[in-house]
């Protein structure tokens, strides 16, 4: 690719001191709580920053790392700034239609399906999967892992309780999915809010697992991660991808989210192409390069 | 002046017939890259045909990862919020709607305004919402050049109007005399 025609321009320098207090910041939340972006892409992580600077009127970034080092609790909220956002029930419906129609029948000659659904958020993507199975006469031997680094999504996944003003999109979502009922079969609707029934939950394990640290812990039929690597670094992208070929069966499925891409990941020769619009791949049956991860 | 390294393009309602008007006006020797942020743009895929047609640059869909070439019109894909990386390089965000838009202008404009500092013109075209303000605001204030279409020759004037309102512009031009100011601006 051609080099940029005109030279940068020196950066002004309240760009250059900003970058400083943002590293100051990753290496605060690392050091003193664990929690390690520092390979996170710079530009969402920035924006999350500034918005966290925002919301919590701390007028700098340094003045958000001073609360976060003396302030016990208040790493909650800047996890929560920092995590996968909010997501939807049948969120891109055609992704959810070939899951059903491709996928599942394949995994069905499996006698027991895992799951690992990477990045759960609220578990909105978690409950639709359930819901698929359970129509597909396959829930009784699946069992879904829905992971997530934040705790505080983790909990609002296991209540499995939303707006009620979501849900209108959502079972539009989930007929456009195939659905053969009406999305509102699963759920309790009371006030604002709706609650989805407790017999999605039975083979759902919602677990703490940090993708930046944390490693194999399941032998997956499909892995779902959707919109998540988006906010990570090449490098961090690939580890991750390394993560979910260890974790997979051969001819294992994989799942990302519709405009996530491959290109810049080593370990994508490991997988091959069901459906690249809709970003679905296999796990090959033959490794080409090294089953364990050699990038981090 | 220095010339410019980047155009960021943001439009809403009305927004296609617009961006065919300039792209097809703008002189396909540009080096500069184009970045387009535009709410009604359901399929992406068909626009950037639709648009190429009408443009002697080529038109394409950002692409997450992808680097942002110059002499090429990207067009942010729908459903996330395009940023750019120092390495400009292109990076997409599920976060929030902003505005009730993803993507939005101001996330777009914000992000290239952090990459190309004062080498970057800001152009708000026809819309009905007031996204593109923030972000022209943030282009001005990092020494980039605004351009804002005139209200009443919009198809929808609230977006340009709120431009004008909150980030104020160098230059505020019918549309037919955006394309040629954007080719003075940045071939000489």
């Amino acid at each position: 690719m051609a080099a940029p025609l005109i030279a940068m321009p020196t950066p002004p320098p309240d760009t250059e001191l900003e970058q400083l207090e943002l590293d100051l910041f990753v290496q605060a939340l690392k050091r003193r709580h664990g929690h390690d972006f520092s390979q996170y892409a710079p530009a969402s992580l920035t924006r999350r920053v500034r918005q966290l600077v925002q919301d919590h009127r701390c007028g700098s970034i340094s003045a958000l790392t001073a609360q976060l080092l003396h302030e016990p609790d208040f790493v909650t909220k800047v996890v929560q700034g920092l995590s996968v956002p909010l997501s939807e029930m049948f969120r891109d419906p055609a992704v959810f239609r070939a899951l059903r129609e491709q996928v599942l029948p394949i995994l069905a000659s499996y006698p027991q399906i895992n799951i690992w659904q990477a990045g759960c958020a609220q578990g909105q993507e978690a409950y639709s999967l359930a819901i698929l199975l359970e129509e597909e006469g396959l829930y009784d031997r699946s069992h879904i892992f829905a992971t997530d680094f934040n705790p505080d999504a983790l909990q609002r996944a296991r209540e499995g309780i939303y707006p009620v003003k979501d849900a209108q999109l959502w079972s539009r979502n989930y007929l456009q999915a195939g659905g053969n009922l009406s999305l509102a079969s699963y759920y309790s609707a009371r006030y604002d809010f709706i609650r989805l029934h407790d017999r999605l939950r039975r083979n759902i394990t919602f677990a703490n697992h940090n993708l930046v640290s944390d490693k194999v812990f399941c032998e997956a039929h499909l892995v779902l991660c959707r919109n998540v690597l988006i906010y990570f670094s090449n490098p961090l992208q690939n580890r991750t991808l390394t993560l979910f070929r260890d974790s997979l069966v051969r001819g294992g499925y994989l799942c990302l989210g519709l405009r996530e891409t491959l290109d810049f990941a080593p370990v994508a020769v490991d997988f091959t192409a069901v459906d690249a619009k809709l970003r679905l791949y296999r796990r090959s049956s033959q490794p080409s390069s090294g089953s364990h991860d050699e990038s981090a | 002046m220095n010339r410019p390294d980047a155009i960021v393009i943001g439009c809403s309602m009305g927004g296609f017939n617009a961006l065919k008007v300039l792209l097809g006006a703008l002189d396909p020797r540009l080096p500069q890259v184009l970045l387009v942020c535009c709410h009604t743009a359901g399929n992406v895929e068909a626009m950037c045909e639709l648009l190429a047609s009408h443009s002697a640059l080529p038109v394409i869909e950002a692409r997450e990862r992808g680097l942002a070439s110059g002499n090429t019109v990207h067009i942010a894909p729908s459903g996330y919020h395009l940023l750019l990386e120092q390495d400009r390089h292109f990076a997409l965000s599920a976060d929030e709607r902003v505005c009730s838009s993803r993507p939005s202008i101001d996330v777009l404009f914000k992000s290239a305004a952090d990459v190309y500092h004062a080498a970057l013109i800001g152009v708000v075209l026809t819309g009905a919402n007031h996204d593109g303000a923030d972000g022209l605001a943030q282009i001005r204030s990092r020494g980039g050049i605004a351009v804002i279409q005139t209200p009443t020759s919009a198809e929808a004037a609230a977006m340009p109007q709120a431009a004008l309102d909150i980030a104020g512009t160098d230059y505020c031009l019918p549309l037919e005399q955006i394309a040629p100011l954007l080719n003075r601006l940045c071939l000489t």
